[in-house]
């Protein structure tokens, strides 16, 4: 059975609709990630699963009972979870007295208290911070001084509102580790909410896309990634080229999408006349020299190929992307290295081929 | 001018003779203000929080009321105190008018909406996602107001001591429900008003030094209690 079970939630703030309408439900130690854009609504979804707000609508379960909207069992089921907020909001207190609050205000014992501080400060790795008051300290540690004040309760669920957002990449990696380090210790069951991709595919069981408003997908981390289900999922998941065009013919399986002119196929069931977004990935799609093509363009299996000047060139990290024209606009994403030996410069002409299995066919989305 | 530097070398000696007279007036000023500042921040360190931590209509208007009674003048609480305590008022029957307990809770009346008003502003200083994270944390209601009143510690000390400041300054009130009796409701302030009209410069001068010199060692205190932080 699930532990928590939202049942067409809703919420306003005024006459601003936060969030419409969301079903899902995580089961017992499951790692949930939720991703969206800034002001999609993780936030209060968030919020109200930690009990904090009110729905303005639906319901949650937890653990097979319905969270009430009032009453001292609400301050019980609080107790259960914790909640790691956005920015890391510690007390004007010293270190061990900021982790020790909770504990405190669940009547435990000194002595009990004090082990559990000190295990809890060696885990995070701040063992000689005890005495620091925690308002001194920088984002990362008190990152990790709210990470430790949660988790030394031992929720069942811990519930983590972009936990890296504002910290460094050194600090960020510290943060995954504890809780990809927590989630398998302590089978603790998590809802994270991120707008780094990548750490919703590093950390996550299964994802949910959250967008204005409405959860638009949810499933294993891969078929998010790989199988968006409409366009703005795709956008939002990193896939760069996105052609709008409708299906001009189908022949098993095979289509044909019209973009501009432009024929491409792909593999997809979409039947003639659907209007339909062509997802492309930029690593798919291989860059090869005009002159030379012809020949490899027949010998690789890539069904699609189109003839292109390249606009623009950038270095990202080890990768070079490069924006090119080809009747549409086209990102590719090559190695610096295989830039160099296509002597890759801005108005050279290329071929850029792909596979029709590199391609997936969605619907538009609701909001267009 | 001579009068004046004359009046504060007898000053100075009065207070480094540790003159009875001088001695007992500054006590008794030091402890009517001092109770009622202590009485005043029991009664409305809880109520701000309750105003702070609660939502209903016409809070603002209530805290724009309050506001407002920060600057009522100190003869007009005085004034009406005297038409309550004086014989035939309706709590003429206390018969504690000039008494010292009146003038203490006269006092208190004049400095409940400053230390109120002051608790409020001093809680609406913490960020509300204080109280979010000690609430997610698993406090009670009553646990986070008193994680927010710990967070606000600095803001609301403060506070106590502005009241504490307007209570010992003030003379309006104290003259007029104390009624400046030799021996029995004397303080700085009356003394200062009175004494001084009738050519008692040096005392004057050297209680007016005197309730400087307590405002320096409360900052003092205050300071240092900061710092420790």
């Amino acid at each position: 059975m699930s532990l928590i079970q939202v049942v067409d939630l809703s919420h306003s703030y005024g006459d601003r609709k936060v969030l419409k309408g969301l079903n899902f439900s995580i089961a017992r130690g499951e790692v949930f990630g939720l991703i969206g854009p800034t002001g999609a609504g993780k936030t209060t979804l968030l919020r109200i699963v930690d009990l904090l707000e009110i729905p303005g609508g639906g319901e949650v379960y937890f653990d097979g009972d319905r969270i009430p909207r009032s009453g001292k069992q609400r301050l019980e089921l609080r107790r259960r979870m914790s909640f790691i907020h956005q920015k890391p909001q510690v007390f004007n207190l010293t270190v061990y007295d900021n982790i020790a609050c909770g504990l405190n205000w669940r009547g435990e014992k000194r002595n009990r208290i004090a082990e559990k501080v000190d295990h809890i400060l060696e885990t995070v790795g701040l063992e000689g911070y005890k005495k620091r008051n925690a308002r001194t300290l920088s984002g990362g540690e008190a990152q990790r001084v709210a990470l430790a004040r949660s988790l030394v309760l031992e929720p069942e669920v811990l519930l983590l509102d972009e936990p890296t957002a504002n910290l460094d990449p050194i600090s960020t990696a510290k943060v995954e580790q504890l809780i990809s380090y927590v989630a398998r210790q302590h089978n603790t069951t998590m809802i994270m909410s991120t707008h780094d991709m990548s750490q919703g595919q590093q950390l996550a069981d299964r994802i949910g896309v959250l967008l204005d408003g409405r959860l638009v997908q949810t499933g294993k981390v891969n078929d998010i990634f790989h199988a968006p289900q409409n366009d703005e999922v795709a956008r939002f998941v990193g896939i760069e080229n996105i052609l709008e065009g409708v299906v001009i013919a189908n022949n098993d399986g095979i289509a044909t999408v019209d973009i501009d002119g432009n024929a491409i196929q792909v593999i997809s069931d979409y039947p003639l006349g659907k209007e339909a977004s062509v997802c492309l990935r930029p690593e798919d799609i291989t860059l090869l020299i005009a002159d030379s093509c012809q020949q490899t363009a027949v010998r690789s299996s890539a069904r699609n190929s189109f003839r292109a000047r390249v606009s623009r060139i950038t270095t990202v990290g080890p990768l070079s992307r490069v924006e090119m024209d080809c009747g549409f606009r086209l990102v590719a994403l090559v190695t610096r290295i295989s830039a160099e030996e296509l002597d890759l410069q801005v108005d050279r002409e290329v071929y850029a081929a792909f596979k029709a299995t590199a391609v997936h066919l969605v619907e538009k989305g609701i909001g267009r | 001018m001579t009068e004046l530097w004359d009046g504060f070398t007898r000053a100075v000696q009065l207070l480094i003779s540790f003159d009875p007279e001088v001695m007992e007036i500054a006590g008794r000023s030091l402890g009517i203000s001092g109770t009622a500042c202590l009485l005043a921040s029991l009664i409305c360190i809880p109520l701000g929080s309750l105003v702070h931590f609660h939502h209903f209509r016409g809070k603002r208007v209530l805290v724009n009321i309050i506001q407002t009674l920060f600057s009522v003048p100190t003869v007009v609480v005085g004034l009406f105190l005297l038409v309550l305590l004086s014989r035939a008022g309706p709590l003429g029957d206390l018969g504690i008018l000039f008494t010292p307990p009146a003038m203490v809770v006269g006092q208190i009346l004049l400095i409940t909406p400053l230390l109120l008003g002051f608790t409020i502003s001093a809680l609406s200083g913490v960020s509300r996602e204080i109280t979010d994270t000690a609430t997610s944390l698993g406090a009670s209601r009553f646990q986070a107001i008193w994680l927010v009143l710990k967070e606000a510690r600095y803001a609301v000390l403060a506070a106590v001591i502005m009241g504490f400041a307007r209570a010992i300054s003030e003379v309006g009130c104290a003259l007029m429900v104390g009624g400046n009796i030799r021996g029995a409701t004397r303080v700085i302030t009356t003394v200062i008003s009175l004494e001084a009209g009738k050519g008692n410069i040096e005392l004057s001068i050297a209680l007016g030094i005197i309730l400087l010199l307590l405002a320096l060692v409360i900052n003092i205190v205050l300071n240092r209690l900061q710092q420790r932080q």
